[in-house]
């Protein structure tokens, strides 16, 4: 799968101290919300891209 | 007299079978460890062209295609199946780009993930580890010997693999084939909700996969391993094809019949990993935003990844649960959003 245009999300709502809780990115052209949670593949996919120097995350609006 | 006599009285030489024996061996439902073995299930689509890479379901639900650079395939939903079986649908692999000079590192593979939870009934890592059998009913135009393996990947350790080789002797016929799995007393399944035992159907590899050893019991991981013995290369033809259906995964030293289940309880298994709500929602105000909630109707193996299909307003997807989340967009904007899929594949 390839992933483009990684950006941090934050909850709007029960995120008390405005932690980043997704990221926004497309995933084979198509718009995808990936919870920050290890379990979550695509989320382990786009943590090992990013170690790999190969994806990169902007920040949240 | 009862049933577990009668039988006793016809195998003969005394033997002795008690009912639990029968409960265990004959009459045990859901015994198959595979989701949705008999490819009922095809929630994204019944059929994919193009597919080069794998890696992810793209059709029928917890199969993956596993490729690297050997040709081009489609893959679908197939109504050829095996006669007098009950199986209405197989998994079909269509190659319509050929490879037939495979590099080192290329392969095509079937593959089949579980996650740890559905692992522990086998008792890995204990003196009490149990044997099963892996079995399947498989069709190709290409005759020659196939390898399929299990691998146990398991946290902070090596995977280990455990791989049988099987002969294709007649083309464009339906075969059942039974790779006997022993026990693993040193090495456990990790007990829990991620990816811990993948089957690889191997189908063809370069000189990386198949130069080493067939392993047929449990050994540490070692990539030159995995196909050893598999002869042939199922991308070297256009004309080539391969179906698969019937999988089914359970303990003891012998195949049972297949164990077909109603539609909706192998849909419900198969929305633990990937689900479309189908239909529009329509989000509500929510001081001077507008918000929208959304309930899976299966609780996901983790907290999925969310797209959906139409989102013109541009809501912001918050799924921080495994049974739910919701959408939000500020400024307001009441755009519905449509059909909302999550995925926690493994």
């Amino acid at each position: 799968m390839i992933f483009t245009n990684a950006k941090y999300h934050k909850a709007p709502l029960d995120n008390p101290d405005n932690k980043n809780t997704a990221v926004v990115v497309e995933i084979n052209g198509v718009e995808s919300w990936v919870p920050m949670d290890e379990a979550n593949t695509d989320y382990a996919e786009i943590l090992r891209q990013v170690a790999a120097g190969t994806l990169t995350i902007a920040d949240a609006d | 007299m009862s049933n577990a006599r009668n039988l006793a009285n016809l195998l003969g030489t005394g033997t002795q079978i008690t009912t639990a024996d029968i409960a265990d061996e004959v009459f045990l439902s859901n015994k198959n460890i595979i989701k949705n073995g008999a490819m009922v299930v095809a929630q994204r689509a019944t059929s994919v062209t193009g597919d080069t890479a794998g890696g992810s379901v793209k059709t029928v639900d917890r199969m993956n295609p596993e490729m690297n650079a050997a040709g081009t395939w489609t893959q679908s939903q197939s109504t050829d199946v095996p006669s007098g079986q009950g199986f209405v649908y197989s998994f079909k692999l269509d190659c319509t780009t050929a490879d037939a000079s495979l590099a080192a590192n290329d392969y095509v593979a079937f593959g089949h993930r579980i996650e740890g939870l559905d692992l522990q009934r086998l008792n890995y890592g204990t003196s009490g580890a149990k044997s099963s059998i892996l079995s399947f009913w498989v069709k190709t135009n290409k005759a020659g010997n196939y390898v399929v393996g299990v691998q146990n990947v398991i946290t902070g350790s090596t995977t280990k693999n455990c791989s049988f080789l099987y002969t294709v002797s007649q083309a464009n016929t339906w075969q059942k084939i039974e790779f006997p799995i022993p026990a693993d007393t040193a090495a456990a399944f990790d007990n829990d909700a991620n990816q811990t035992a993948i089957i690889y159907w191997w189908l063809a590899v370069g000189s990386n996969y198949n130069t080493g050893t067939l392993r047929t019991t449990w050994t540490n991981n070692v990539s030159a391993d995995f196909a050893a013995g598999l002869n042939v290369n199922l991308a070297d033809s256009t004309d080539n094809e391969w179906y698969i259906t019937g999988i089914q995964w359970e303990e003891g030293d012998v195949a049972t019949p297949f164990e077909h289940e109603d539609y909706a309880t192998t849909l419900r298994k198969c929305k633990r990993y990937y689900e479309l709500l189908e239909g529009s929602v329509y989000p509500t105000d929510y001081s001077s935003a507008t918000l929208g909630n959304y309930f899976w109707t299966e609780e996901k193996r983790a907290v999925p990844t969310v797209t959906a299909d139409t989102n013109s307003g541009g809501h912001g997807f918050n799924g921080v649960y495994k049974s739910g989340g919701y959408f939000y967009k500020s400024p307001a904007n009441h755009n519905s959003v449509a059909n909302i899929r999550g995925s926690s594949e493994l």
